[in-house]
Order: structure tokens, then C-alpha cells, then sequence
């Protein structure tokens, strides 16, 4: 930008006598008194503007790019399995279906590899249309609980805080819906192994959830929420519900369930073994299956990608419209003839 | 009604004891109290509100930290400003009350307290003491029984007063003194500090049963100081707050700037839009709630629920959008305001090297009105003039002196005539030595000081003295004289005072050799000449002053009289009859004066030259061009007021400008000559013509009381007036009339008669001149001199404005930004009132990450300080308010909307799917919106010093610093977080396409309208920036196009006077006259042509576009 510095315009500070204030006469403070201080002023030139907007147009463009090409390189699988995972007597009535325990839940779907996926592959679970960051949700749980066990208990936890009188541990609507649907994974008929360890972040287990914090009391009211938990593991250990009880901000999330450590395939043909425990079915959510690797950029979104490519690719239309703005109709830049009080006194 | 003081007799009465206390609370009282005054504010009610029902847990989004927190703190400071100033005040009140005083008690001296004084002591004061409280003086060490004090504490003149004792207690010694018993009769604790209606009665065995009559003359008023007197003693009669100097204390109504109003406007409208979302969004989540959410068995909604349940959703909205009216604005604004004003007490070119006086602000909150002046009413004496009164000319029984030389003082035949002892000189002399209030002082050098309350009687006693008529010494009632090495004595009889009503004063002496009695008068021609005897030729002391008035002196009549000693006694009984009225009394003195001042013997005119000031035709040069219409308000006569308005460019003279004329004595010809001026002044608008109304006291009076209608209309039409012979009440009615209409209107001047219109106007500003300090107390700024007045409106006014636009409005923008987001989630967290951001980040926002930065908008400069001077006109922009109105309010509005949807989606669909994490998401929404404003902070400030550049980008630094301070906290929600992003490549990726498509569109916009479509702001700017001369003058004409399209500003012009248009009679060994010629043939032959307007366009139609 083109700079323009003002320097202290010379002033007869020496006359007159000394007064108390301000005390010197000269420095940074004595210039900032009489507002004087050096400053910088940009002026917004036809040139430095182009340049801008073709300096954006010429760096988006290949950020986009790169981050398509890292969003293409992610292998993905998705399968919904919430309305295939009924039987066909139930799809007119799923919710009879899900409330009912005393039919199997077990669903066996098979979907076939399209892609070589080279391990670690990550196996997350996806639901739509669930409200984990609904105000009522989101803030019914105990971090101190959670921490230091049952005796933190507080008020916070409404509805699900306490149970016949005994506090519950895991306190909270969060915990107390714990999605329990669980998958296994065969390839022919070996089986795939999936890596349930370390699928929460690491500070949660050592610090948001107490080693020696127990199950109690959980799930044991008239109203079953979701999954149970090992009265006999610490929630530190409890990943799946550490990984639940990091709320989603969207509707629309998925959650890890963990990591399948060897390559899949072209062509491969995965069975996945679903136990579809988790009712979804009374407010028409979506559950889906995913197995994807990652790139430097996660998961596959190309969002960022095609956003960059459309900035970049709009602002070097800007730079253009700019220029030939400019060249075909160029504006003196100290014409003060412009000013209208002038205009109008030379016009007469 | 009244009071009776029993002297010496302090367990009589039960008035309250001598402490002063001017502390508003008590150690006690301090807390409720100073609540109950903060929470008078509506907006501290409003933000009260939200934080007592953020304590309801069930529909708090966020911890109630984040709003008592700022809440606490605001009130805090607030408070914590309070207590200082009063414990301050506290402190100086301890002091006083602390002094020690000798009164009498029991016959004897005996050391108290001041606090301790109680209505009735007698109080001892010698030399350089401070007056403890309100005392009648009944003692001094003169034998003449004066003392002389000074008051400027109370009025702010600087001159030594004389007070005298009360006939009565005259010649009392120190014995008597401290035995004397009596009571004084006097009216109940009033403001008024020239007036005093009492008596005073001592009983036997002191003298006689007389009453005796007390005027101010007769007292001792607390905070004077007395001088030149080694002691004197008087009775308290009033004490503590009751004392006149207490009960003038008053806290002033404060005053609330065009700016304020219109920041207040637009936060109600921001309220009601809040108001409609909260409606809106919380009937949706009702609905929302009743369809959807019961069937989300994880929600685990009850079924009955109770009936309140229904305000839950609502009231959780309000407080998520409570934020939408940032709390931070009113730190913020005051702040900036209190730095304005130190701006202005700082600057060193308002700074008058020749009193050693900086500009002041009394009034920290109103800077901002400054740059939207659009009237100014000004004082003519002392603040266009010096005030610096030269005797110049006279006429003396017919014949002029000082004609040829321009001062009298040199004319040979004066001299002449004086060495001679002509009788009609000699009497001259004697009236203009003699009738006056100067106070003699001969200095240890022999030489003799004069003090004197009046510039005019100081000039006129300097320049007898200058003729060899020498007043030497004045001791009571004797006055010496030397004349020609002759020693004159007199007796002052009486004193008839001046009152602006009678305009006139008189003195009675007598002649200490002949004995005989003479009434000597001095006063304004309308008040002297007519009361000339009936056979005296008076013509040619009217063609005197006529002439004299042409030339912008000041003239004064000068008339004596001889009395009958018989006449006298008889007027003498009456006088001291009404001096010791309690009622009416100045009503009833001028009465009896009036008997006595007539059959008058003119003996001739004397002219007093007052220079106007330096630098007063520019300044009202530049601010005329800047649009600021111009009304003079002045006591002076028509054609001295006139004349002095050519000097100083307020008006022009034929052919360039027309002077119309309102006069009349009755009802009907004032209404005629009002219609017929304002309808020459309807068809005259629409020609480039110069047009001014000129009316005095009189026309004033009987017009504002029926024709308020037309001369409004003529008032708003008309540019510029002059209303003389005006009192201090019609200056403050003009200056209300004015404001009736909407204007914002500045009142300067710099007298004791300049208070009531400067506390009127929206703006007062003082001169700290000669006539003392009272107008600058009054006032919200005094400066030393008229030409500061142009720095303080274009300079310090018009930068106050647009840094205070550019504050209020991105205020409102950042909390918009970061509201709108909120109510952007409510729409996929089930518009259940979910905050996304958690409550440290929310009060983080506000208190630190966004207000800082914009804080150092004070130092932006839009332009430079030269360019404005150069181009006045561009005030224009604040006057009309074109910074801070709705519609660039909407300009911000419609851009925290865009950000805030440019961050909330970028965000939502870059954190998709597995990263979906609500402390992740909600603190890469928090960075966006933290990014963009430091981004929109910098494309908005016009110039940059390190200051700005450190806040807006160290600031920036410090979010993150705080945040990865708040990341390593285990227990803090944020836990790890930040550390997690930054490691995050997408982190960064989603930044930069924030800021990408955030800024882009804005600045595309901008430089669109900053190079196509140009304010003259950024004419201006581009000029001034490009480093090239400023104004390419020479060519103008040949650079000039026709095809810009640059409609929206229509400024319209002031046309620039003509350079011929002024007389220069006597102002020609001034140095402004040759100064304002350059500068009118240098820079602004470019405005010659100006002269055709093409519209009528006055500031009040520019503003309704």
C-alpha cells in the first residue's frame, strides 16, 4: 500500500512558559497529547486494490485444489442401516419393533468395497436428525460427577439425577441416552478386527472422567435411556461414553467406534453385523455406518475445497473488472475538483 | 421571610453550625445511594434485568458470570469514580472546615474552628485570610472603616473591592467590638451575590436605637479573600451551605449531545428488533418444542408441564440476544469522551501564550457537539473584541478632539485646552476621574494602580490621569485629586450605581473648599441625553456619538449638575429611605435616582476604542464556510454593532450583502417591519446575496412575546443577525428559540451577562478573558481567545464526531456479529436456546477481544488537521450527522448479518460430520468472528499509528494467548481445545477462508465507492494522500468535468465576502486587516465566482436527505 507518513509538523513548542503538563515537550506521550503521533496512512489505490484481489484469487485457487485433491484421496464408506435393519413385518410400525426386547436386534448388511482402503480405517457411527446440542441435552450432565464421583452430584444432571433416591453415575441426560447399537465387521469369513481402544481424546480420559469414578445406579429407573455401562470398569474406561459425551454441535454428526487396523480392498465384499439396539425410530433419525480413512484434512468434505475455488476464482474476476474499470476510466487521484463546493463555484 | 441575627448572642438561634460539606454521599449512604443513581439509567435497568434473570438457571444459556461479571465491572468503575471525586471533595470541605479562626465569645478572642462558627459570632479576618462565611462587617484596622477584598472565588473578577461598614458602627474600637450587641434584620439565605436587603440595629449603650440600611457594600461573603486591610471583623450571618456562595452551588442539568440521542435511538430500535426475535424464535421453539421435541425421547420432556414452561424459550432468546445491545458501549463512549476533552486541555495551539490559560473542558461528555454546531451566538465585547477598552476621541462641549490623530490623548488642542484650564474641559475631567467605582492603589513605588470593575471606567480614569487630572487616593468617602500640581478635595456624598436597566450612573461630591454639591453622570446616550436641561442644545452630541458608532467605538455621555444643598438634603432622606427597603429595593433606589438625574448639563461625549481580537474575521470566515450561521448578541448600540460585525466578516456591505432593518417603538410598526423583512428575505434566498437582520432590544422584546411565529421563520431562513442592546434574559430566549427548532446552537462569550445564554446552549463555550472567569465557569469549554474556536470545532469537534460514529456503530456490530451466530445455531440445535459460544468466551468478547481495538479509534484521523482548516466545508458531514444515522447504522447492521452468516457457515460445513464437536466448532466460530472485526477495524480507521497497530493485532495475538491460557485449565470446559485446533491444518484453512469472503465483498464495495462514487471526504483523502499539492488551483478551471456524477452531496455554499466589503477606519495599526487581505486574495480567490447558489439549500434541508 502506498504509504503516506505524517511527520510532526514543526511546531514552535519553545515560546511560552513550561507548564505543568504535559511535561515534555517532545516523545511519544507529548505527541500523543497534541494527537500528533506518526501515523500510516493507506491510501486505497486502484493498485493496491487489484493487487489484493489478485494476490486472494492467486493463492485460493491452489489452496482449493490441494484440499480437493486431499478430500478425494479419503476413501469412504457409507451405510444407512436404520430402516434395512427392521424386519419387514415391523417397517409399518419400527418404534413396536425397537421397544420390544424380546426381538433380536441383530441385522447383518453387506456393502462392498469400491476403493483400496489403506489402514488405520476408522469405523464411526452417524446420526441425523439427533439433537445432542439441544439446550435441555446438552446441559444435563455433571463434570464434577463425571470427575470426582457420586457425592459431586448436582442439580445440573435434571431429569436423570437421581433414581429411588440414590444418586445416578453417570448423572444426566447425556449418559443416560449412551447409543449402544454395536458392529462387527467379516470379510468372507475371517473376521475384521476393530480397535475399541483410544477412541476418545486422551485429556478426557485422564482428566474429565475419574479413574476411580464407578457406574452406579445407571439405567436402573422405570424409563431405560440407551446403553448400559460395566458397573465393574471406571468411566475412565468407559470410552464409549467418553466419545458420546462429547456433545456434537450439528445435528447431523458421527462419533468414532473404532479403528479397523488392516487394508480393506477393491471389490471386497465387508459383512457388517449390527446389533440395532438404538430407537431412532420415534423421531425419524438416521443411523448410518461409515468406514473412511483420513487425510491431512480429515474425512472426505469437499466443502473447503470448492469454497476456496469459488473465492479464489471470484476475486481474479474482481481483479479483472477492476483493471478494466480502471483502464477505460481512470480517476485522477488528488483531483479536487470532484469536491463539490469547488465544482459548483467554477461551473458559474 | 426573614432572619434576625442577634450579634454576639449565639444561643439564640438555631441555624445550622459553619461546616460545609459538599460530599453527595456518606461512608453509609454510599452504596445504596449510588446504586439507586446507576440505576436510573434505563440501559443499566435493562442490563439488571438480564442479569437477575440469567440467575434462573433453567433458561441461563451461558454461567450468569458472563453478564454480572461486565455488569459488576461497569458499576464498579462507575462507583469507584464517585467515591474518589467525593472523597476528594470530602478532603477539601475537611480542610476549610479545619481552618482556625478567632471570633469573639464572652468579651473575648478566643481560636475556633471554622466548622464551629455559628450565625451570630463575631469573626476576626486579618490580612490574606480566607472569609470563613457570610459576614457583616462591622470593624476594619481603616480608619475610614473600608476593606478592600477580592472575590474572585465567588464571581471570578479579579479586581479589589471596597467594602465599607455600616454607618453605625463607625469609629467603634477594639473594646467595643467585642462587647457590641444588636440584631440584624435580613431575608433568608438566598443565591444572590449582588444583593443584599438588610438592616442593622445596635442596642444601647452602643450609639443610638437607629436603624441602619445593609447592602452587599457591607458585607464579607465566604471564599473572598481580604486584602490590603490588616484586619476586619464582622458578624456572621449566614453559615455553612446556607451561605450565598453555598446556596449557588448547584449541579448543573446535564446536557446530552445530538450524538447521544440519536446512539440512544438506534440502541430502542435495536431493543424492539430484539424484542421481534425473541417473539418470533420463541413461538417457533414452542411450536418446535410441542412437534418435535416430545417425540426425542432424549429430551425427556414431561408431559404436564407447569404453565410458565411456555415463557422458558422465549425468555432463554432474550437472554441470548440480550447481548445485541453491547454493554461494553457506555465504558467505551465514556471513555473516549473523557479523552476528547483531555485532547482539547492538551493541545498547545489553544493554548493562549499571552494569559498562560489552556483550553478547558468542564463538560467531558460533549465533544461530539462540537462538529455538529450549526449556530453560533456570540458575544461582541471581550469575545470578538479584546475587551482592552483605549480612550480615542472625545467632544467636549461641541468641539471634537482626536479627529486627525485618531487619539485624543495627543491632540494638541485637547492638551492645549486643559493647559488653559478651559471650565467645559476641567468639567469633563472632573466627571471622568470622579464618577466611577475605580479604586486607587499606590504601589510601593509610588506609581498609582488603578482597579476598577469596569474596562471603561479603567479608560477613561487612565486617560484623565493621561491629561494631568490625577485621582490619587480614595478613602471612603474622600477623594484627592491632582490637577496641574493643584490638590483637589471631595466629599462623595452618594453613590447612584449602575444598573443595566437605568444604563447610566451618578455620583454626588461635594466640593471640599467651595462646599458646594455636584451630581456628576456618566452613561449610555439614550440614558444621559435626554436627560440633558431643556435649553441645551444637544445635536451635536448626538451627531457625536453617530459618528463615533460608525467608527465601532464605544461612546459614553458625560453630564453634571450643581445641586441646592437643600434639593440634596431632601433627595438624600429619600435615598437612604429606599436603601434600607426590604423589598423592591433596586426597584425603589432607581426611583429616587431618577428624581435627582435630570436637568443635566451634557458637558460631551467621550469614544472608547475596544480592538477586536486577532484572528476573528478568519475564524468566522472558515467556520461560515464550514455552514455555521453566525448571530452577534451584543448590549452595544445598533451602529457599533454593526460596524464591528463588518470588521469581523460577519456581514457584508452593498452590494454583496443586505442589511435589513427591523425597528419600530410600538407593537404595529415592529410587525410591519417584520413582515416586510422577512418577505424580502423569502425572495432574496434563492440570490447569492449576503442577507442579515438587524434588531434591537426593544423590536426583540415586543417580538417575542407576539410575532414568535414569523420571526422563527426568519430566524431559520436568515443566516446571520445582530441583536443589540439586548439583555442577558433575550440572549438565553434567542438561543432557546433556536434550539425549539432543532438546531444545535453554541453560545460564546465571555461576561457575567454571557452566563444565562451559555448554560442555555446546547454548546457554552467561554472566553477566559478581562471581565473575570464568570462566563468560563459557566461555560463546557473556555478558551483564551476567539480564534481558538475554530480548532475546537473543526479540529476537536468534527474528529470527536466520526471517531465517536465509528465507535457506537461497530460496537452495535460486534454484538450483532457475535448475536446473529447464536441465533444462527438456534436454527440446528433445535431453537431450544442453546448458546454456542460457553460463558467465559462470551464475556471475553465483549469486555476484552472487541473493545479494546476499537478504543484507539481515538487517534484515527481522517483527514489531517490542515486539510480540514483548508476545507471547512467538509464539516458539513457531522453537522448533518452523515456518519451516525440510520441509514449507515443499517450499512453495519447488514454487515454483522453478512459476517456473522459468512462465519456461520464456513464453520458449520468445514466442522462437519466427525468433527463436529461443540467446544471445537463453537471456538472456530469465536476466532472467525474475533478475525474479522480486527480486519474490519483496520479497513475502517483512516490512518495508523503503533498504537492502533498494536491493539488491533496484539489484541489478536492476546485471544489467543488467553485462550491457551483458559486450555490448560482441566477443569475448564475449553480443556486442550485450543491446543487441538492450532495443530488442526483445517483450523487455519477455515480462517483464512473466513477472512477470504468475510473481507473481500467488503472491500470490493468500498473501493468501489471510495473511487466511483466518492464522499468529499474521500476526495479529500485520495488528495491528501497522493502527496501532490493539495489544491491544483491554477488549473482548476481547465481540469474541471461535467460528467461526474457526485449528486449525493450538495453542500451549499457560503458565499465568501467580498475583500472591498469592509471599512477600515480605525483598525488600520492592526495587524489583521493586512493578514485577512492576503489571505482573502491568496486562497480564496478560487471561492470568488461563488457567488450563485443554485439552489437554496440551507443545512436544515441537507440534513432531512
Amino acid at each position: 500500500m502506498e504509504e503516506a507518513s505524517t511527520s510532526a509538523s514543526g511546531k514552535t513548542a519553545a515560546h511560552g512558559r513550561q507548564r505543568a503538563f504535559p511535561p515534555a515537550r517532545s516523545g511519544v506521550f507529548y505527541r500523543f497529547t497534541q494527537q500528533n503521533l506518526p501515523a500510516w496512512k493507506p491510501a486505497m489505490t486502484p493498485g493496491c486494490v487489484i493487487t489484493i484481489f489478485l494476490v486472494i484469487g492467486v493463492t485460493f485457487v491452489p489452496v482449493g485444489l490441494v484440499c480437493l485433491h486431499a478430500s478425494n484421496h479419503v476413501a469412504e464408506i457409507v451405510h444407512r442401516y436404520d430402516i434395512d435393519c427392521v424386519p419387514n413385518a415391523y417397517k409399518r410400525n419400527k418404534q413396536a419393533y425397537i421397544k420390544n426386547s424380546s426381538i433380536s436386534k441383530n441385522c447383518t448388511q453387506e456393502v462392498k468395497v469400491k476403493y483400496h482402503m489403506r489402514a488405520p480405517i476408522y469405523v464411526y457411527y452417524e446420526l441425523d436428525n439427533f439433537y445432542q446440542n439441544h439446550r435441555r441435552y446438552v446441559k444435563s450432565r455433571s463434570d464434577k460427577q463425571l470427575r470426582y464421583g457420586q457425592k459431586h452430584t448436582d442439580s445440573s444432571c435434571g431429569p436423570i439425577e437421581r433414581n429411588d433416591g440414590l444418586p445416578v453415575v453417570p448423572c444426566g441426560l447425556i449418559a443416560w441416552s449412551l447409543f449402544n447399537d454395536t458392529y462387527g465387521f467379516t470379510r468372507g469369513s475371517t473376521e475384521v478386527k476393530v480397535n475399541r481402544k483410544n477412541i476418545s481424546w486422551k485429556s478426557d480420559q485422564e482428566s474429565k472422567f475419574g479413574k476411580d469414578v464407578y457406574p452406579f445406579n445407571f439405567q436402573n429407573g422405570s424409563l431405560i435411556g440407551g446403553g448400559r455401562l460395566d458397573p465393574d470398569l471406571p468411566l475412565s474406561e468407559q470410552e464409549d461414553l467418553i466419545v458420546w459425551m462429547r456433545t456434537a454441535a450439528l445435528p447431523q454428526f458421527r462419533k468414532l467406534y473404532g479403528v479397523i487396523e488392516e487394508d480393506l480392498h477393491v471389490d471386497e465384499t465387508i459383512i457388517m453385523h449390527i446389533e440395532n439396539n438404538y430407537n431412532t425410530y420415534s423421531f425419524g433419525g438416521k443411523k448410518s455406518l461409515i468406514l473412511t480413512t483420513s487425510s491431512w484434512l480429515g474425512g472426505k468434505n469437499d466443502f473447503l475445497g470448492y469454497a476456496y475455488l469459488g473465492t479464489g476464482s471470484l476475486s481474479l474476476f474482481l481483479t479483472i473488472l477492476f483493471a478494466l474499470i480502471h483502464v477505460k476510466n481512470p480517476r485522477p487521484h488528488n483531483d479536487s475538483n470532484y469536491l463539490s463546493w469547488n465544482r459548483l463555484n467554477s461551473n458559474s | 421571610m426573614k432572619r434576625f441575627v442577634y450579634i454576639n448572642d449565639e444561643y439564640q438561634n438555631d441555624y445550622c453550625d459553619n461546616r460545609i460539606s459538599n460530599t453527595k454521599y456518606t461512608l453509609l449512604n454510599f452504596l445504596p445511594k449510588n446504586l439507586w443513581e446507576q440505576f436510573r439509567r434505563f440501559m443499566n435497568q435493562y442490563f439488571l434485568l438480564i442479569a437477575c434473570l440469567q440467575l434462573w438457571s433453567l433458561i441461563t444459556p451461558v454461567n450468569p458470570a458472563s453478564t454480572w461479571g461486565p455488569l459488576i465491572f461497569i458499576f464498579a468503575v462507575s462507583a469507584t469514580k464517585e467515591a474518589w471525586d467525593d472523597y476528594n471533595r470530602y478532603i477539601s470541605d475537611k480542610q476549610v472546615n479545619e481552618m482556625e479562626i478567632w471570633i469573639v465569645k464572652n468579651g473575648a478572642r478566643k481560636h475556633i474552628q471554622a466548622q464551629d462558627i455559628r450565625v451570630g459570632n463575631i469573626v476576626w479576618i486579618r490580612e490574606n485570610e480566607e472569609v470563613p462565611c457570610d459576614l457583616v462587617l462591622i470593624g476594619t484596622s481603616e480608619p475610614q472603616g473600608i476593606c478592600h477584598v477580592e472575590t474572585a472565588a465567588l464571581d471570578g473578577e479579579i479586581d479589589l473591592k471596597t467594602r465599607v461598614i455600616p454607618s453605625s458602627c463607625v469609629g467603634l474600637d477594639h473594646e467595643q467590638l467585642h462587647k457590641i450587641k444588636g440584631v440584624i434584620e435580613c431575608p433568608n439565605p438566598d443565591k444572590d451575590i449582588r444583593r443584599f436587603d438588610a438592616n442593622i440595629r445596635l442596642f444601647p449603650p452602643f450609639i443610638d436605637n437607629d436603624i441602619c440600611p445593609l447592602t452587599i457594600n457591607n458585607t464579607l461573603l465566604q471564599s473572598c479573600y481580604l486584602r490590603n486591610t490588616e484586619w476586619a471583623c464582622g458578624v456572621a450571618v449566614y453559615t455553612g451551605n446556607e451561605t450565598k456562595l453555598g446556596m449557588s452551588r448547584g449541579v448543573p442539568e446535564p446536557k446530552l449531545t445530538a450524538m447521544d440521542a440519536m446512539i440512544d435511538k438506534l440502541t430502542g430500535a435495536i431493543f424492539l428488533f430484539q424484542i421481534a426475535v425473541v417473539v418470533v424464535l420463541g413461538s417457533a421453539g414452542n411450536i418446535w418444542k410441542d412437534t418435535e421435541a416430545r417425540k426425542q425421547w432424549y429430551v425427556k420432556y414431561d408431559d404436564d408441564e407447569p404453565w410458565y414452561q411456555i415463557l422458558v424459550i422465549p425468555l432463554r432468546f432474550e437472554l441470548l440476544c440480550s447481548i445485541m445491545i453491547p454493554i461494553s458501549i457506555k465504558v467505551s463512549l465514556d471513555f473516549v469522551k473523557s479523552l476528547y476533552a483531555k485532547f482539547i486541555e492538551w493541545d498547545e495551539e489553544m493554548y493562549d501564550h499571552e494569559t498562560d490559560t489552556p483550553a478547558h473542558a468542564a463538560n467531558t461528555a460533549i465533544s461530539e457537539d462540537l462538529g455538529q454546531v450549526e449556530y453560533i451566538l456570540t458575544d461582541k465585547t471581550g469575545t470578538l473584541t479584546e475587551n482592552k477598552m483605549i480612550f480615542r476621541r472625545c467632544c467636549i462641549g461641541g468641539v471634537f478632539y482626536g479627529n486627525e490623530s485618531g487619539d485624543a490623548l495627543r491632540d494638541v488642542e485637547l492638551l492645549n485646552a486643559v493647559a488653559n484650564n478651559s471650565p467645559h474641559v476641567i468639567k469633563f475631567l472632573t466627571v471622568m476621574t470622579l464618577c466611577n467605582t475605580v479604586v486607587p492603589i499606590k504601589s510601593p513605588s509610588g506609581a498609582i494602580l488603578y482597579k476598577a470593575q469596569s474596562q471603561d471606567e479603567d479608560a477613561l480614569v487612565n486617560a484623565a490621569s493621561n491629561l494631568h487630572m490625577v485621582l490619587v487616593s480614595k478613602n471612603g468617602s474622600n477623594a484627592e485629586i491632582h490637577f496641574n500640581r493643584r490638590v483637589v478635595q471631595y466629599d462623595i456624598l452618594d453613590i447612584l450605581e449602575f444598573t443595566s436597566d437605568r444604563k447610566r450612573m451618578s455620583i454626588v461630591v461635594s466640593d471640599c473648599q467651595s462646599g458646594k454639591i455636584f451630581l456628576l453622570s456618566k452613561g449610555a446616550d439614550e440614558a444621559i441625553i435626554p436627560c440633558a436641561y431643556s435649553e441645551q442644545r444637544i445635536k451635536t452630541f448626538v451627531d457625536a456619538v453617530d459618528k463615533y458608532a460608525q467608527l465601532g467605538l464605544r461612546t459614553l455621555c458625560l453630564g453634571w449638575r450643581e445641586l441646592e444643598s437643600d434639593e440634596y438634603l431632601e433627595w438624600s432622606r429619600s435615598f437612604k429611605e429606599a436603601n434600607s427597603a426590604l423589598i423592591d429595593r433596586e426597584w425603589k433606589v432607581a426611583e429616587v435616582c431618577q428624581k435627582l438625574e435630570h436637568s443635566l448639563e451634557i458637558l460631551g461625549v467621550s469614544a472608547i476604542e475596544d480592538r477586536l481580537q486577532a484572528g476573528v474575521p478568519e475564524t468566522i470566515e472558515i467556520l461560515r464556510q464550514s455552514g455555521i450561521n453566525f448571530w452577534m448578541l451584543t448590549g452595544d448600540k445598533q451602529s457599533t454593532a454593526i460596524q464591528i460585525a463588518l470588521l469581523c466578516n460577519l456581514i457584508s456591505s452593498e452590494p454583496k450583502g443586505q442589511l435589513l432593518h427591523i425597528n419600530g417603538r410600538t407593537e404595529d410598526e415592529v410587525a410591519r417591519s417584520l413582515e416586510r423583512v422577512l418577505l424580502t428575505t423569502r425572495i432574496t434566498t434563492s440570490e447569492p446575496k449576503d442577507l442579515a437582520f438587524v434588531v434591537d432590544g426593544w423590536a426583540l422584546e415586543i417580538i417575542l412575546s407576539h410575532y414568535n411565529e414569523a420571526f422563527t421563520e426568519l430566524a431559520v431562513l436568515s443566516k446571520t443577525a445582530i441583536c443589540c442592546r439586548v439583555t442577558p434574559s433575550q440572549k438565553a430566549q434567542l438561543v432557546k428559540l433556536l434550539k425549539s427548532c432543532d438546531y444545535r446552537t453554541l453560545a460564546i462569550g465571555d461576561g457575567g451577562n454571557d452566563v444565562r445564554m451559555i448554560q442555555q446552549a446546547d454548546i457554552g463555550v467561554g472566553i477566559s478573558g478581562r471581565e473575570g472567569l464568570q462566563a468560563a465557569r459557566a461555560a463546557d469549554y473556555s478558551i483564551g481567545k476567539f480564534r481558538f474556536l475554530k480548532r475546537l470545532i473543526l479540529v476537536h469537534g468534527r474528529y470527536s464526531y466520526n471517531r465517536t460514529a465509528f465507535l457506537s456503530q461497530y460496537s452495535f456490530y460486534k454484538s450483532l456479529l457475535i448475536c446473529f451466530i447464536q441465533i444462527l445455531f438456534s436454527f440446528l440445535s433445535g431453537i431450544a436456546g442453546t448458546s454456542l459460544f460457553n460463558s467465559v468466551s462470551l464475556m471475553a468478547y465483549n469486555v476484552f477481544y472487541t473493545s479494546i481495538p476499537v478504543l484507539t479509534a481515538v487517534l484515527d484521523k481522517d483527514l489531517s488537521e490542515k486539510t480540514v482548516m483548508q476545507n471547512p466545508e467538509i464539516l458539513l458531514y457531522c453537522q448533518a450527522g452523515r456518519l451516525l444515522n440510520p441509514s449507515t447504522f443499517a450499512g453495519w447492521f447488514g454487515r454483522s448479518l453478512y459476517h456473522a452468516i459468512v462465519v456461520f457457515v464456513i464453520t458449520i460445513h468445514a466442522y462437519a460430520n466427525e468433527k463436529s464437536e461443540m467446544e471445537e466448532l463453537s471456538m472456530v466460530a469465536l476466532s472467525g468472528s474475533i478475525l474479522l472485526q480486527a480486519f474490519v477495524v483496520t479497513l475502517e480507521m483512516n490512518s495508523f499509528t503503533f498504537v492502533q497497530l498494536l491493539a488491533i493485532w496484539g489484541n489478536f495475538v492476546a485471544f489467543y494467548v488467553i485462550n491457551f491460557l483458559i486450555s490448560i485449565i482441566p477443569s475448564a470446559g475449553m480443556y486442550t481445545i485450543m491446543f487441538r485446533l492450532c495443530r488442526q491444518p483445517t483450523y487455519w484453512v477455515t480462517l483464512l477462508l473466513i477472512s477470504g469472503v468475510g473481507m473481500g465483498p467488503i472491500l470490493a464495495l468500498k473501493y468501489f465507492r471510495y473511487t466511483y462514487k466518492p464522499s468529499a471526504i474521500n476526495i479529500l483523502q485520495k488528495a491528501e494522500r497522493s502527496g501532490g499539492p493539495m489544491y491544483t488551483l491554477v488549473n482548476l478551471e481547465s481540469q474541471l468535468r461535467s460528467d461526474v456524477e457526485n449528486t449525493n452531496i450538495s453542500i451549499s455554499t457560503t458565499p465568501v465576502k467580498n475583500k472591498n466589503s469592509v471599512y477600515e477606519p480605525l483598525l488600520t495599526e492592526s495587524p489583521i486587516i493586512s493578514t485577512r487581505r492576503s489571505l482573502v486574495s491568496s486562497s480564496f480567490d478560487i471561492f470568488q465566482p461563488a457567488q450563485s447558489r443554485t439552489t437554496s439549500s440551507y443545512p436544515r434541508n441537507i440534513k432531512a436527505n
